[in-house]
């Protein structure tokens, strides 16, 4: 049973059978005039408007790119340059997806200055640091919808009127919430979003950014001025057109989806907190994506949990440090004022609307299981252990400490 | 996480996880900030180690490696047993992924200090 949703999706075989044709027989260029290059032409033209019917916006305020990282580069990079004689302020949050966070990080080496809002301990920030952050020089907020790692959702409407009140840009990286969770660009005073295709049961490799009507940005990529000239590089016509399909398949039935997944999602919290002793949520109850769990269990480490779950067949992740590349653990719980210990004993859980299939019964009992087992392994479980004063001696290769 | 077969093994199956109440030396070593706490109780007779056993907070390089020295001190002298280093934890495991070594660290840290344990409260 795959539970990491989150991270990628499976296409759908319905957003397969609309791509095969453009990876087989209409491989026209979309840019070219004659007949086989008007039919990939007309499904790019097809997709987009699927998309811009998605979020209330029109068809050429939809531009598409590689992907939601691409997108958000895009938006803050691209605003940034634009803006930068106006000013060199930008305002987030603590907890962006690296895509944003390293465009910012990259943004500050060039003199730009960021301020970074903290979230309370439901991952959700204040309107009044908002407020009390933006100073004559900000030219861009860009904060997140609906977090990848807790799924807590930000009140984005509200940024958006304090942008507009302020006559600062809002972006926002709607990657989660895209086909989850209800997006009116007009209604919640958006001017940039960027969005993906591989969380929706679409194809890896393309996402889409909607840029406002009137908005200018600079382009990351030149060339022979596709997508307006704001995107060059002849469009990945399959993908796109997968993409379309998935984004309109999500829509059409977001209602559907997100009622029948919150009742798994809230199944699985209930059983778990209730047999599983010293387990908590992580993030905010209500304001959250519908697919999306996050739970914690004192005195275990993650990617140890990962692997007895992936033993019995189910795959989830964890933000322990020992299970990323750069041993480094996620700064999304750690900005939740977590203890380093419970951040190491997160586990998220993500589904897609074909999780409807679950056995949350016998999940929750391997689960419990082997949170057990772990912790009967684990040297801070029943017992009083001083470990401030242990720490690490002679770690010269461990980065964290 | 590309772990071999053998690590697998030790982590699934851990050999000598227990806390023991009567040990002769018990060393805790790690930081769990990074996620890793290791604990190792050895039971010393003749200057050998006649039992050991393990607890560990951690991933399963971290699990798999206290596991796997508690297999290769047991029945070693002192002396022998605070020259395992590392590389040879890492090695009877079959290797390693490159960001997991420092878990071998620790378990050779962690015998090595249960054992100065030892010789602080026996040796007057
Ligand atoms: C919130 C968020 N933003 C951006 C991305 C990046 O999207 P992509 O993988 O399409 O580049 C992801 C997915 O990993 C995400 O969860
Ligand atoms: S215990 Fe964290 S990487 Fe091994």
């Amino acid at each position: 049973m795959y539970l990491d949703n989150s991270a990628t999706t499976k296409i759908s075989d319905e957003v397969f059978e609309e791509m095969l044709p453009y990876l087989k027989d209409e491989f026209g260029n979309p840019s070219t005039l004659y007949s086989i290059g008007r039919e990939s032409k007309k499904a790019l033209e097809e997709a987009r408007q699927r998309i811009a019917d998605s979020i209330n916006a029109k068809k050429d305020e939809i531009i598409f790119t590689g992907g939601g990282s691409e997108s958000d580069n895009l938006a803050i990079k691209g605003i940034a340059f634009k803006l930068q004689k106006k000013g060199k302020h930008i305002i987030t949050s603590e907890i962006e997806h690296p895509a944003v966070k390293e465009s910012l990080h990259f943004l500050e080496s060039l003199d730009f200055k960021v301020t970074y809002l903290p979230v309370y301990e439901n991952g959700i920030i204040k309107i009044e640091d908002l407020i009390e952050a933006i100073t004559p020089e900000t030219i861009l907020i860009t904060i997140m919808h609906g977090n990848n790692e807790i799924g807590s959702l930000q009140p984005i409407e509200e940024i958006g009127r304090i942008a507009h009140e302020n006559g600062i840009l809002f972006h926002t990286d709607a990657v989660q919430t895209f086909g989850k969770v209800k997006i009116d660009v007009e209604k919640q005073n958006i001017d940039l979003l960027s969005v993906s295709s591989h969380k929706i049961n679409g194809p890896k490799g393309v996402g889409a950014i909607y840029i406002k009507k009137g908005v200018r940005l600079v382009p990351l990529i030149h060339g022979g001025g596709q997508e307006r000239g704001i995107r060059a590089g002849t469009e990945n016509v399959a993908g796109i057109v997968g993409f379309g399909k998935a984004a309109e398949l999500a829509t059409s039935k977001l209602d559907e989806h997100a009622e029948k997944l919150s009742k798994i999602r809230d199944e699985i919290v209930e059983k778990v907190l209730n047999t599983i002793p010293e387990s908590y949520l992580n993030g905010d109850v209500n304001q959250r994506l519908p697919n999306l769990a996050n739970i914690r269990f004192k005195a275990i480490e993650g990617e140890s949990l990962i692997l007895l779950l992936d033993a019995k067949g189910y795959q989830a992740s964890t933000g322990s440090a020992c299970s990323s590349n750069k041993l480094e653990a996620s700064p999304v719980l750690t900005a939740l004022g977590l203890d380093p210990v419970d951040v190491h004993g997160s586990l998220r859980i993500s589904l897609a609307p074909e999780s409807d299939e679950f056995d949350v019964d016998e999940f929750v009992d391997i689960l419990s299981e082997a949170v057990a087992r772990l912790r009967e392994m684990s040297p801070l479980w029943n017992q009083e252990l001083d470990y401030d004063g242990v720490m690490c001696k002679k770690h010269d290769d461990c980065r964290m400490c | 996480m590309d772990y071999s077969e053998k690590v697998m093994d030790h982590f699934a199956n851990p050999r000598n996880c227990r806390k023991m109440e009567d040990a002769d030396g018990v060393g805790t070593v790690g930081n769990p900030t990074c996620g890793d706490l290791m604990t190792i109780y050895i039971k010393v007779e003749d200057d050998k180690i006649e039992d050991i056993s393990f607890q560990t907070f951690g991933c399963g390089a971290a699990i798999a490696t206290s596991s796997m020295i508690t297999e290769i001190a047991v029945g070693k002298t002192l002396e022998e047993a605070l020259n395992i280093s590392r590389n040879d934890v890492a090695e009877e495991l079959d290797g390693l992924p490159p960001v997991k070594m420092h878990c071998s660290n620790l378990a050779a840290d962690g015998l090595q200090a249960a054992i100065e344990n030892y010789y602080e409260t026996h040796q007057s």
